[in-house]
């Protein structure tokens, strides 16, 4: 199975991605340039975070016009999976790849820090493996990660359960005060309605190693290449 | 009609150095060096026409920044201000190849594909020729 991560001029979380898909999933992975559009040998794909266009206009406002997206999206229609963490998340929001938007933190402040995401769904390729219910910590880093959609995309991310993390305490609890960017819900990660693209704002590529500060992101690469290796 | 310009005064030197009166210039004849084309000088500025795009977050969507924007206005001593929203402005400045009848529906598109998202922002374009 081929892993492929997506590179913007402003991307920085893609050596991240590219290590733990090399390093703890034991996969094959290359680097994709934004403008190539070849995505036919990859099973997966990456959107990765950073700044891609230095988040000029808004952030992922300019990279979903970047040629690759196009692929992206015909890659997404054919029921292949596409992962976007924190920029790629704002990415996948832009192109309409995903339902809403992530506007600017509730309290204004770029947060580096330290969060805990509860699992919700694990009927997805990212979560299968995981257990309902299961508290992940995990970093986040963004000024932008306020998830907002009005009240009937919210009806339908209910129904077809397509909230699949939301910020909880340690825990568990899902609490406002253990939300911090303001996300409508407390909603930290969504997927689809074909459950083959999900996006998240907190970055389970920097927690894959216990001497970073957390491992526990590695369960939603081992889910994924889970699914792939099944799929297969 | 030379226009009160520096260029003006360059050209005006050069035909009273020259000729006697207007209409030696008129005919075209004499002191071919100093014959120059009449040409009437304005400040060198193509016309573009102009869109001007107002992107304004929806009523429903939290504007913390417009929120920090009117705290600080308060503690400058600014009463009567019930609330702020910030919003962004774009000027496009539209090329030749852009009709007066197209020019309206060419920025209505780029506001919405591009410079508004319609899922948290609406916009407004005005036209200017």
């Amino acid at each position: 199975m081929k892993f492929g991560v997506v590179v913007f001029p402003g991307s920085n979380c893609d050596h991240d991605a590219y290590h733990v898909i090399s390093k703890h999933v034991g996969q094959p992975v290359d680097f994709i340039w934004h403008r190539d559009t070849d995505l036919s040998t990859y099973d997966a794909i990456i959107i990765p975070g950073g700044f891609s266009y230095g988040d000029y206009l808004r952030a992922g406002a300019l990279a979903r016009f970047s040629p690759v997206m196009n692929s992206i999206k015909e890659f997404a229609a054919e029921g292949n999976l596409v992962l976007g963490i924190c920029n790629g998340f704002q990415i996948l929001c832009e192109a309409g790849l995903l339902p809403g938007a992530l506007i600017r933190n509730r309290d204004l402040h770029f947060i580096c820090d330290y969060v805990n995401v509860r699992v919700e769904n694990t009927d997805t390729p990212f979560t299968q493996e995981l257990k309902p219910g299961s508290v992940l910590r995990m970093p986040i880093a963004h000024a932008e990660g306020n998830y907002v959609c009005d009240d009937a995309t919210f009806e339908e991310l209910l129904r077809h359960q397509q909230i699949i993390f939301r910020y909880c305490d340690a825990s568990g609890n899902v609490s406002e005060a253990a939300n911090p960017n303001g996300a409508r819900d407390n909603i930290a990660g969504i997927c689809n309605h074909g459950r083959n693209v999900l996006g998240l704002m907190p970055h389970p590529e920097r927690a894959c190693e216990d001497l970073l500060g957390s491992s526990d992101g590695r369960e939603v690469f081992r889910s994924l290449a889970g699914a792939l290796a099944a799929a297969a | 009609m030379i226009l009160a310009t520096a260029y003006a005064t360059f050209y005006r030197n050069i035909f009273r150095s020259s000729v006697s009166g207007p209409g030696a210039i008129a005919t075209g004849s004499a002191n071919q060096s100093h014959s120059l084309p009449l040409r009437v000088l304005t400040p060198s500025h193509n016309h573009f026409m102009k869109a001007k795009v107002y992107v304004t977050l929806k009523p429903s969507v939290l504007d913390p920044q417009g929120k920090a924007i009117k705290h600080s206005v308060e503690l400058l001593g600014f009463h009567g201000v019930n609330d702020i929203r910030q919003g962004k402005y774009f000027e496009i400045s539209l090329d030749n190849s852009v009709s007066e009848a197209n020019a309206r529906e060419e920025a209505t598109r780029l506001a919405h594909d591009v410079l508004s998202n319609p899922i948290i922002e609406d916009f407004r374009v005005e036209i200017e020729k």
